[in-house]
């Protein structure tokens, strides 16, 4: 009997931690126990983008879209919707609480995504070639090679507009084309996959779950610059991606899309990978390639860019992911099709991992022009536990924030860099009231320390002194005069540091301070941290007029610093408070207050 | 407890390095084996690398060190990694970390005295959506995570070491 019923099974990292593997085998486990495994097959797809409620399943052919579904679940789904065909309600997305929608385009999750890069993410299975190929896959290499000229190929990409998505937002075209133009016979083709950027993991997702698109864009570019060796450099810590990769590798050799003589035209294209190992400055592009080449990943100065001299001295293509899943569309239906989507200056879409603060946290691609309000409460479903918004943090530690001012501001290259961000790889994270602009400063400030690699002076020393400022402020020890030197540090370090890393570095800081001025002022003024988070100026007060003498709060405490009689009002001795926060959260009555 | 093991490489090792050999700039993929089999890169161990390779010791450490991934001590039998990227930090990562910390004795980067924990912070293990998010040994993930939900990971594993040693 032909199977009639597929079942997808989300097998994106955040899944199958979430008991994913076990609901795998579940349904695979329930499909042959109640008889009907040669009528449904369970398949594990890369991430459906909406890690907040999984484990997903979606069934095919209907579309139906269950969230959180748990392997207990697996009975009944076999039982009632494959068997029956009757959908389990219970296990359907109900955002409105009166309807439950069934199907994924009818969730307001997806309603104003626009999927290029995503495009397979959650609907192959990335361990099977057939299925990328199903999907047009191999089709944009096979028309590259057969139909195009390494001139069109350029002309097409330039023709989209495509701009550099691991941050900087360089046109696409113009590095293939100094490639090409550079003398050499040997060249290269990179792949940054060293997602550093602490909170974003669109590259992990999008290699996951669609592997061959990045192997397809390599050759295309292969073909289009007159290199035969390609390098993806990618994160030790990513090891499904990376083994999602060597299978895919190991396919299209076996199919004759890789290695040698590739669809009978004679070019020549392979791969080779190679390990990162946690070192956030590889993802600048000649530290990146130093690594690559089993050095310390420390940057050198441009020019000469790795397009004239790059991995072992020859002339280098490196894009990241996110910009490599975009080359096979566009090779297939035509750079105009392309630079129809987003703006103008910034045309197509942009992944981006919305966490932090929201109800919807996962992985999105919007068009490029989208305002920041419609992914914040559209998409994101609004500020989790009805809490105010404060701000959105693009870019990282490279980034800055954009606040509740700019809620509207369209999402391109331009204007971010107009607010002081930076668009960078695509994290965002959204803050709300409880977070404090210091703290947020610090922490970014502290991931630059450990992550300068100490070659320039303006970063080793900057990031240094930007730490111990901002620290300083936090204990509540700041003067005025502290911010004036953070911005001189600062602009000082933005001209003057060797690479990326060290020119931005300062962003976080330098972008908190513009807008929430404020809040720096109310630390080094009043002593006060207005959003209750940095330690050292919390004091928490108990209410004598509230208070129940419950007892409860004392016997929380992890120092014994609450004191009182059972049924009479108790007293925090502020000596010993460690400033845990647990009698807080503790308190029935509200009677403990935070100052 | 003090490692009084001697290290050196094994034979598939040996191997794979020699495979290598011929590949230019092959050490951090030769790094990467040797830390996957021991759970860290043994002193001894490095300067059979350096040798089969014919790079100068110092330029072996030189890599080791700069890289965060590569361990020069023995990791816990158990390793938690606590996961400290924006999403995780915003959402109580640094209270997991202390809690951990308190309930076990043990600073960052510190095994306890029976070998079993250790406790790192790592930068963003990628699963933002179930911030905050704790590893252990890489694979297990323990995503959302309260205060109040250390002990039961602790306890979790001591379980699991107990049956070990019944069994």
């Amino acid at each position: 009997m032909a199977i009639k019923t597929y079942i997808l099974v989300c097998g994106g990292t955040a899944c199958q931690s979430s008991h994913g593997t076990e609901l795998y085998d579940a349904l695979r486990h329930e499909l042959a126990a109640q008889g009907v495994e040669n009528e449904a097959q369970v398949v594990r797809t890369g991430c459906f983008g909406f890690c907040e409620k999984g484990p997903i399943v979606k069934i095919l052919p209907d579309e139906t879209f269950y969230v959180c579904v748990k392997p207990e679940d697996a009975k009944e789904i076999v039982a009632e919707h494959v068997i029956k065909g009757r959908p389990v309600a219970r296990l359907l997305y109900d955002a409105s609480q009166s309807k439950a929608n069934a199907k994924l385009e009818e969730i307001p999750f997806y309603q104003k995504q626009f999927r290029i890069v995503l495009r397979n993410c959650g609907v192959i299975n990335p361990e099977k070639i057939e299925e990328y190929i199903a999907r047009d896959g191999y089709a944009a290499l096979a028309k590259a090679l057969t139909e195009m000229t390494p001139e069109d190929i350029i002309e097409e990409v330039k023709k989209s507009g495509l701009r550099g998505r691991g941050g900087a937002g360089f046109p696409t075209w113009m590095k293939w084309n100094f490639t090409k133009q550079a003398a050499g016979e040997e060249k290269y083709i990179v792949c940054n996959a060293d997602e550093g950027d602490p909170g974003a993991y669109m590259d992990r997702s999008t290699i996951e779950g669609d592997p061959h698109s990045i192997l397809e864009a390599m050759a295309i570019a292969g073909r289009a610059v007159g290199a035969n060796h390609g390098v993806i450099y990618i994160r030790a810590e990513y090891p499904l991606a990376i083994e999602h990769l060597e299978t895919a590798l190991k396919q299209a050799r076996e199919y004759g899309l890789f290695g040698k003589n590739i669809l009978g035209t004679g070019f020549d294209f392979d791969i080779e990978l190679r390990l990162g190992a946690g070192a956030f400055v590889c993802g600048e592009e000649t530290a990146l390639l130093a690594s690559a080449m089993g050095k310390r990943g420390m940057p050198i100065p441009r020019p000469p860019f790795p397009a004239v001299s790059g991995l072992w001295g020859k002339p280098t293509v490196i894009n990241n992911v996110e910009t490599w899943a975009n080359i096979p569309v566009i090779i297939l239906k035509g750079g105009e099709w392309f630079h129809k989507i987003g703006t103008e200056k910034s045309p197509g879409t942009k992944v981006f991992a919305l966490t932090g603060k929201i109800n919807n946290s996962g992985l999105i691609e919007v068009p490029m022009g989208i305002t920041l309000r419609e992914i914040v409460y559209d998409i994101g479903g609004g500020i989790r536990g009805g809490k105010k918004f404060k701000a959105v943090q693009t870019g990282g530690p490279s980034g800055g924030v954009i606040t509740a001012d700019y809620i509207d501001t369209p999402i391109d290259y331009e204007h971010l860099a107009e607010l002081g961000s930076i668009m960078g790889s695509g994290g965002m994270i959204v803050m709300d009231e409880d977070d404090c602009m210091v703290d947020v400063a610090r922490f970014y400030q502290e991931f630059c320390v450990d992550e300068s690699c100490g070659k320039c002076a303006p970063c080793r020393i900057g990031t240094r002194t930007l730490l111990t400022l901002l620290e300083k402020i936090a204990k509540g020890n700041g003067e005025p005069r502290d911010i004036d030197k953070i911005k001189s540090v600062g602009r000082a370090m933005q001209k003057a540091a060797l690479c990326g890393l060290g020119q931005t570095a300062p962003n976080p800081v330098l972008s908190t301070l513009r807008y929430f001025e404020d809040e720096y002022r109310a630390h080094i003024d009043e002593r006060r941290c207005p959003a209750g988070k940095c330690k050292d100026l919390v004091r928490f007060v108990i209410d004598e007029a509230k208070c129940r003498g419950c007892t409860a709060c004392a016997r929380k405490c992890p120092v014994g610093a609450i004191s009182g009689e059972r049924q009479k009002p108790h007293v925090i001795d502020q000596n010993k408070c460690v400033k845990c926060g647990e009698c807080f959260r503790t308190c029935r009555f509200g009677a403990i207050s935070r100052q | 407890m003090s490692d009084t093991a001697t290290y050196t490489l094994t034979p598939e090792l040996k191997a794979y390095v020699e495979e290598r050999k011929s590949i230019p700039g092959s050490l951090i993929m030769v790094l990467h084996r040797v830390q996957e089999h021991f759970g860290f890169i043994p002193r001894q161990v490095a300067f059979e690398v350096a040798d089969a390779l014919d790079i100068p010791l110092a330029k072996v450490y030189g890599v080791i060190t700069f890289y965060h991934f590569f361990k020069l001590k023995k990791p816990g039998k158990y390793k938690i990694s606590v996961c400290l990227g924006t999403a995780c930090y915003l959402k109580g990562g640094g209270d997991l970390l202390a809690e951990l910390e308190s309930k076990l004795g043990v600073g960052l980067n510190t095994v306890t005295d029976d070998g079993l924990f250790s406790v790192e912070a790592v930068r963003c293990v990628g699963c933002c959506g179930l911030a905050p998010v704790v590893t252990v040994n890489g694979s297990d993930v323990h995503g959302r995570l309260k205060k109040s939900d250390v002990q039961g990971i602790i306890d979790q594993y001591n379980a699991l070491e107990a049956a070990s040693r019944d069994a």
